[in-house]
């Protein structure tokens, strides 16, 4: 026999970091990189969890100091209240900066019109992309993760997009190392994923592990919901229930926070971190595949809103 | 309080047997079977879900295959699914209950070569495939000299597709024989060859029964043992400064710390630094871990150091042991892959970032070009293009603090970038590495 069997044992080296260590250093290596190249930064913050999980990082990354950036909410009028509600105290907890730009404000204007189907999702790139060139950012930090979906699988940490906020995915620069390169032309920006190679129980741990605050709608909790296309869906003002459609009390939790037209609840009985860490690990779907209704509609539907200025 | 930087004391012992990361990249060609190999690991490691079967099987069933097609499952771009082929480097998350995987999955064709430097340049470990009635081929030697040049600390040979050759042992001890010999000759210190059926799932997560002759771990059971955390954290410490971090508040009103991530090595409070390229000497002073106060750190931590001296120190500045640090040089001699579509050429200006660190650089020499198909230098090309491999002679604007690549590879390696329009150029890792430079094995080629 000439193979060469692994001399490894179990044991890994007094050294070695855990996973959640490991994550938590590579996204404030990021965070840094972003503060020490570029001019004006920005975090997009929906108050959702990875915006959260974002947030306390970059509060680490520059403590004793204050974080270096300001923050960008892209309101689509659809939001959850607890959410706004959430964001509203992170922003005064900790003096931050918040820029909002409002689907809304584009709707009542005539620069953007109502979709058939309701949902407000694909209407949020035109104000995001004109805050970011009104406000002249240049780097653009986004919670999302490569375990989302195939096409943020091939996602650059660093991702340069052009004047018109556009990704594309056959001209992304390689990335080698840690050497992330963050040069781009006036009017150009990069959009910067910390938590790029995150999973959504890497995320959840790491919650759990940092004692992180998140809105309620989380965790299990009565709510008055109707089914449209499988899902579970808040009912409101924002379009729902239809005259088909009949409201039902059920427990419920959310495992992503959206726009309320096209995010569904989970039934669950998972009022506590750890329970909802439990629920995850035996669930079988994707977080995207249970929640997410803007992903089901096409093949590619993620690769071309992002190749349209998207996060 | 201890001031040596000796890398044999012993850390704190609180984070051993805890659940760790390991970074890994795949190597195969078109047919090896690579995707039914990565679709074999996260299916049966129950990493892939429900929904993402559904579409995957939607998919399947649109373009008239039949059965799921697995390679949907990793193939995420609209042209990639159009072709039938994978373009660039996809990530993917698996875990057991004793490692997390990120897993590199790259491209095998001959004209994506950058891709899988990619790939390998964060990697840990390097699965190579090969399809066992074919043996050892032209990719194979190259997918094993590129785990070589980027120093990957692990390989995999993967011989792949047992089932089709009646599980035989000597066909799968003369391949792990000959791939051996060559790897050790291109200094792959480490090698683990495994016989599997990626289809069958011989070896994949499960023991195979069918090759009881068989007596090392599954491809799933090394992944999950392997030792290869000790390699960053030895060594001399090294610290590229990131950012400065200064509070200037009521609370912390003198607090200046240096921050960054630690790139091998480890730092003590206590320990006597040097800043590079400046020279300047202070004493480590305070060590905070994300916040928190601690008397030791290492690679591959994010920390802030906090100096007994206040020196005149900014982002691009190394800090090192002062019995350690590095020499600072101005004229660099690296191996390079070439990773943009526009030729690198003799006498181009260029951006050289290093660590922390951009400076300007112009390329003096391109002494020779590795001949991929049998990996035989060409020399005095003149020009680099995509995807070529070679050696390079480049003088900085300013002295650089550079380690050789074959001892740290954060602080050995850098990257060019094109002054213009800021496109990264060209991957460069600093001193000799074992391809192109040990003719006589490359010569069996």
């Amino acid at each position: 026999m000439t193979t060469t069997v692994a001399t490894a044992g179990a044991t890994d080296s007094p050294y070695a970091l855990t996973h959640l260590d490991a994550l938590e250093s590579e996204a404030v290596h990021i965070f840094r990189e972003v503060a020490g190249e570029f001019e004006r930064p920005v975090i997009l913050f929906s108050g959702g969890k990875d915006s959260i999980v974002m947030l306390h990082l970059a509060l680490k990354a520059f403590a004793p100091a204050a974080v270096p950036f300001s923050l960008l909410h892209v309101d689509t009028g659809h939001n959850f209240p607890e959410v706004l509600d959430y964001r509203d105290r992170a922003v005064a907890r900790h003096s931050l900066r918040l820029h909002v730009a409002f689907v809304q404000d584009y709707i009542d204007r005539g620069t953007l019109k109502e979709r058939p189907d309701g949902t407000r999702n694909p209407l949020q790139t035109v104000p995001l992309t004109e805050a970011i060139q009104r406000e002249r950012f240049d780097a653009v930090f986004g919670g999302g993760r490569r375990d989302e979906e195939k096409a943020r699988a091939k996602e650059r940490v660093f991702s340069l997009r052009d004047e018109f906020s556009q990704w594309n995915p056959r001209r992304q620069r390689p990335e080698l190392w840690n050497l992330y390169n963050g040069r781009h032309a006036p009017g150009e920006h990069v959009r910067v994923f910390p938590l790029s190679n995150w999973t959504e129980l890497d995320v959840w741990q790491y919650i759990k592990r940092e004692s992180v605050e998140l809105p309620d709608i989380y965790f299990s909790h009565e709510r008055e919901v109707f089914q449209r296309n499988g899902m579970w869906l808040t009912a409101g003002d924002w379009g729902g229930p239809g005259e088909d459609e009949t409201i039902q009390k059920r427990r419920v939790r959310y495992r992503t926070v959206g726009d309320m037209s096209c995010t569904g609840a989970v039934d669950s009985e998972a009022d506590t971190t750890d329970k909802v860490i439990a629920e995850i690990a035996a669930s079988r779907l994707t977080e995207r595949g249970a929640t997410r209704a803007d992903d089901k509609l096409s093949e590619a539907a993620m690769e071309d809103r992002k190749r349209e200025g998207y996060f | 309080m201890t001031s040596t930087a000796d890398p044999a004391e012993p850390l704190p012992p609180q984070r051993a047997h805890a659940a760790t990361l390991l970074r890994f990249a795949t190597a195969g060609s078109v047919d090896d079977g690579k995707s039914t190999l990565v679709g074999r690991l996260l299916h049966d490691s129950k990493s892939v879900l429900t929904d993402q079967l559904e579409a995957v099987e939607r998919a399947s069933a649109g373009r008239g295959t039949e059965g799921p097609d697995l390679a949907l499952l990793t193939d995420g771009l609209r042209a990639e699914r159009e072709q039938g082929i994978t373009i660039d480097v996809a990530y993917r998350y698996f875990a057991t209950a004793r490692r997390r995987f990120i897993l590199a999955d790259t491209p095998g064709h001959v004209q994506y070569t950058r891709n899988m430097v990619t790939g390998a340049s964060t990697a840990e470990l390097t699965v190579v495939l090969v399809d066992a009635r074919n043996g050892m081929v032209e990719q194979t030697r190259r997918h094993a000299a590129i785990a070589a040049l980027l120093r990957v600390p692990h390989v995999v040979l993967a011989v792949n597709k047992m089932d089709l050759v009646g599980f035989a042992e000597p066909v799968f001890a003369a391949i792990a024989e000959e791939f051996t010999a060559y790897a050790a000759s291109l200094g792959v210190p480490d090698v683990t060859a495994i016989p599997i059926s990626a289809l069958a799932g011989d070896n994949v997560v499960e023991p195979s029964a069918r090759m009881d002759w068989y007596g090392g771990p599954t491809v799933l059971e090394h992944l999950e043992t392997v030792i290869v955390t000790h390699d960053l954290a030895s060594g001399p410490a090294r610290l590229p400064v990131q950012y400065v971090i200064r509070p200037q508040t009521a609370e912390d009103p003198d607090y200046r710390g240096y921050a960054g991530q630690i790139a091998s090595g480890a730092f003590r409070v206590g320990d006597e630094i040097t800043v590079l390229p400046s020279g300047r000497t202070s004493r480590i002073r305070g060590i905070d871990l994300l916040g928190e106060p601690v008397d030791t750190a290492w690679a591959p931590q994010s920390v802030t150091l906090l100096l007994a001296d206040d020196l005149d120190i900014s982002r691009g500045d190394l800090i090192a042991p002062t019995a350690q640090a590095p020499a600072t040089i101005q004229d660099v001699t690296a191996t390079v892959c070439h990773v943009a579509d526009q030729p690198l050429t003799v006498g181009q200006r260029v951006l050289l970032k290093h660590c922390t660190r951009t400076v300007k650089a112009v390329v003096r020499d391109i002494p020779s070009r590795l001949t991929l198909d049998d990996l035989s230098p060409h020399p005095a090309p003149g020009r680099l293009a995509a995807n070529d491999i070679g050696q390079v002679s480049i003088r900085t604007a300013e002295p650089l603090p550079l380690d050789s690549y074959g001892e740290s590879r954060r602080t050995g390696s850098f990257i060019l970038l094109d002054p213009q329009d800021g496109a990264t150029l060209t991957a460069c890792m600093t001193g000799q590495t074992g391809v192109g430079v040990r003719q006589p094995a490359l010569d069996r080629g």
